[in-house]
């Protein structure tokens, strides 16, 4: 593995060689730069960041790479359209408030989205060097040039500018990615916007799920911050459904309209055999008392950690990966990730994948949890596995996994982490009289406006899409910000056609 | 901001506050509970049930004991003080309706959420017998509120200093003998309210029991409050917190209580030696 030093010197060096005017033949040589990472044996001792960054020089090379294509096929595999040849054209020119300019035109995230983001799947998947070079991995760094641009004007933030007051009011629920990227643009049109969380603290799943080590949260609260100077009203310790409900926020306390972006915020479990015992946590736990409840800072926190040896993780999504992640850095001292398919079909960032097995992580691929074993004082004591092979394509696309008869096999584990995704949470759905959801439990929208059934009230992000990524989730709030601001402007010319 | 408006000390371990929670009071329900988070960083959230409200001043009362570090600190606030963060009203109401006699049991600081409960029942048109119980008598709190609701209301200490010598069970088996009880609500520590539950079966008396399990957020999200509920998992958080007793598997919810008993006496002895590395204080 590169060292930090070793990738910058290489940077350095490109640098000292690179003619003035480059060919795309000559840009698509440029040797694709690494990220620079802290050293494994490191970071599981502490929640710092893993990924460096570029230094200035790494993403002036980097930015060299991208071609500049004219039909810009990775804006297409953007969820928010950023115009990304432009801002990267910014950075070859050492104009880093500008690349930032341009990328605000279309996100309002980038220190976050530039870090989690599953750009492999989304614009680094159509960038044409990547194509030439036959991997996706070669494709130029868009995210992390992204992250460079945010972090190295971190400074200086602008406030966007604000539409002169509308007298509208909207009312935005849940304080996640897409909340956040709705609310912004609701109040950016000049309505006023408040925004309740049930949460002690701002920023949904960036707050309570994310890790430290992947996603710092001073720049959760830097945002959230940038969104109080715009003028937007957070008000925590609400709870919609209970607190409130979305009809007395619209009928007795005069909103105009509300957004819903509740998350997924329910845990499933597997339905085995032994889920109950002590030392089986859902994954949204352990992540919680750890991230928000600052667990890890444990000569601080007043919220208790279980002190585990030996960590089953059952999934194999980029949850499973942060939960691996963050039990090795609480003290555990091995880490199985149990994943029922091959590595091929785990649903993670490879990226992710990779940083885990770095860190120490085992992959158990192909192999099925079916019954947790416990002690008499209801520890868990082990777990019951099955093995996997794959079978035909199921409806996602990916090849199933077909249980092995006969194949079961015992491990011992003292912990649990079940990782096998979030159920939509049924409060609002169960306190909203007439609103649509499906047998999910997902609120169904209008695709084009993210409208409910019920006139007024919008909804975005994984209450809708399920499991989704902040990027997605983000696309859905500003859509629906789109269509709040078309509503209420709407509104307005009939009323005074009254 | 939550300000606190009056402070009380009911025993030497167990403290009520009234609050300024105006949303709150205003939509609370018997039963129900909120997450209570001093402030900061560092402090835990802490469900406690809502002992009262008064929506005319937007206030609500809570009664706990001091029983873990946190508890400690909350304890520390004096009136005219604010808590930073109080969510609710969580969980599922009660479930109210005229049965025809409840006998409502509450053991130590279980007897404040019971008194809502107890009452939301007599308003309903039961006619309401109600037993407290604690480990003595400096132990005992809300007599006088709920002699108001049962002025024959029957107290029992552990150590016979303060009303019957025993436990609860004692006075309510005597209760279900003479034959007209229709309904049991009991509340305390989980191996009270198990017991209580034992009781009632042999008399094929419904018993509603009000679980506290380990949470985070109260919403539904982190799944730590999960219970067996007749062989299906709930989250007490928003399924309950109150269940059919009889339905409860008892020793998997104790067990699962227990989970940090460790990490949690070591901050709580440190805290009562006037040492708290964590918060820099030394008194």
């Amino acid at each position: 593995m590169k060292t930090p030093e070793m990738i910058e010197k290489e940077a350095v060096d490109v640098l000292k060689t690179l003619p003035e005017n480059l060919s795309a033949k000559e840009r698509a040589a440029i040797p694709h730069m690494d990220m620079p990472v802290q050293a494994p044996e490191e970071r599981i001792h502490n929640m710092n960041e893993v990924a460096l960054g570029y230094t200035e020089d790494e993403a002036l090379v980097e930015a060299n790479r991208c071609l500049q294509c004219r039909n810009k096929p990775c804006v297409a595999g953007c969820p928010v359209g950023i115009d990304i040849p432009a801002f990267i054209h910014k950075i070859t020119e050492k104009d880093y408030s500008g690349a930032l300019a341009v990328i605000q035109e279309s996100s309002l995230l980038p220190s976050i989205c530039g870090r989690v983001c599953p750009q492999e799947n989304q614009c680094q998947k159509f960038c044409t060097v990547g194509k030439m070079m036959k991997d996706v991995d070669k494709a130029v760094g868009i995210g992390r040039l992204e992250r460079f641009v945010a972090d190295h004007e971190a400074e200086h933030v602008t406030i966007p500018e604000i539409a002169p007051e509308t007298g509208k009011r909207v009312a935005v629920v849940g304080s996640g990615p897409a909340s956040i990227a709705c609310a912004a643009d609701v109040r950016r049109a000049g309505h006023s916007v408040t925004v309740f969380e049930a949460l002690h603290k701002m920023g949904g799943v960036l707050s309570y799920g994310i890790p430290e080590f992947r996603l710092p949260k001073r720049l959760v609260d830097k945002e959230i911050e940038k969104l109080a100077a715009m003028g937007i009203d957070f008000e925590r310790n609400v709870l919609i459904g209970r607190t409130r409900t979305i009809q007395e926020l619209m009928e007795e306390d005069g909103y105009d309209a509300v957004f819903v972006g509740t998350g997924a915020g329910l845990p499933k479990f597997m339905g085995i055999p032994g889920e109950d015992l002590v030392s089986v946590f859902s994954a949204n736990e352990y992540l919680t008392r750890s991230n928000l409840m600052k667990a890890y800072d444990s000569s601080h926190s007043f919220t208790p950690f279980f002190h585990s040896h030996r960590v089953a993780v059952f999934g194999g999504g980029n949850v499973a990966m942060d939960a691996a992640r963050t039990a090795l850095r609480l003290g555990a001292e091995t880490v199985d990730i149990i994943y029922r398919r091959s590595r091929e079909e785990m649903p993670a960032r490879k990226e992710e994948i990779e940083h885990a097995v770095e860190e120490g992580c085992n992959l158990r691929l192909l192999q099925q949890p079916v019954e947790i074993l416990g002690d008499e004082n209801g520890l868990v004591k082990g777990v019951v596995i099955r093995k996997c092979e794959l079978g035909e394509p199921d409806a996602s696309g990916r090849r199933s996994p077909v249980e092995i008869p006969g194949s079961d096999f015992t491990v011992d584990y003292d912990t649990v982490i079940v990782s096998i995704g979030n159920a939509s949470n049924p409060l609002i759905k169960k306190t909203t009289p007439g609103i649509d959801t499906n047998r999910r439990g997902n609120f169904i929208v209008n695709e084009e406006t993210c409208e409910t059934s019920i006139k007024g009230v919008y909804a975005g992000g994984d209450i809708v899409l399920g499991a989704a990524t902040v990027i997605l989730a983000m696309g859905q709030g500003r859509k629906a910000a789109a269509a709040i601001n078309k509503y209420l402007q709407e509104s307005t010319i009939k009323n005074e056609k009254v | 901001m939550y300000r606190i408006v009056r402070k009380e000390q009911l025993s030497p371990e167990v403290f009520r506050m009234e609050i300024e929670a105006p949303m709150i009071a205003r939509e609370r329900k018997a039963g129900q509970f909120v997450i209570v988070q001093k402030g900061g960083d560092f402090n835990e959230r802490i469900p406690l049930t809502i002992a009262d409200a008064d929506p005319e001043k937007g206030t609500i009362t809570i009664v706990f004991q001091r029983v873990g570090a946190s508890t400690f600190l909350l304890a520390e606030l004096e009136e005219g003080e604010a808590i930073e963060n109080v969510l609710g009203p969580l969980g599922t109401p009660t479930h109210i309706e005229n049965y025809g006699r409840v006998v409502c049991v509450g053991g130590g600081i279980g007897v404040a959420p019971l008194f809502p409960i107890a009452q939301a029942m007599k308003a309903a048109g039961n006619k309401v017998s109600v037993i407290i119980g604690a480990r003595n008598k400096d132990l005992i709190i809300e007599e006088d509120k709920m002699r108001g609701i049962d002025p024959n209301l029957t107290i029992v200490t552990d150590d016979g200093s303060y009303g019957e010598k025993g436990v609860v069970t004692v006075p309510l088996e005597r209760m279900l003998k003479e034959g007209n009880v229709d309904h049991v609500v009991a509340i305390g520590p989980a191996v009270m309210m198990k017991f209580c539950t034992k009781t009632a079966e042999a008399y094929n008396t419904p018993v509603t029991v009000s679980l506290n399990s380990i949470m985070i957020d109260g919403t539904g999200m982190c799944g730590g409050c999960r219970v067996d509920i007749g062989g299906e998992m709930k989250f007490v958080c928003v399924d309950g917190p109150e269940f059919d007793g009889h339905l409860v598997n008892w020793d998997n919810l104790m067990m699962r209580q227990r989970t940090y008993k460790a990490q949690e006496k070591e901050d709580n002895d440190s805290c009562r030696g006037g040492i708290c590395s964590k918060l820099g204080f030394e008194k």
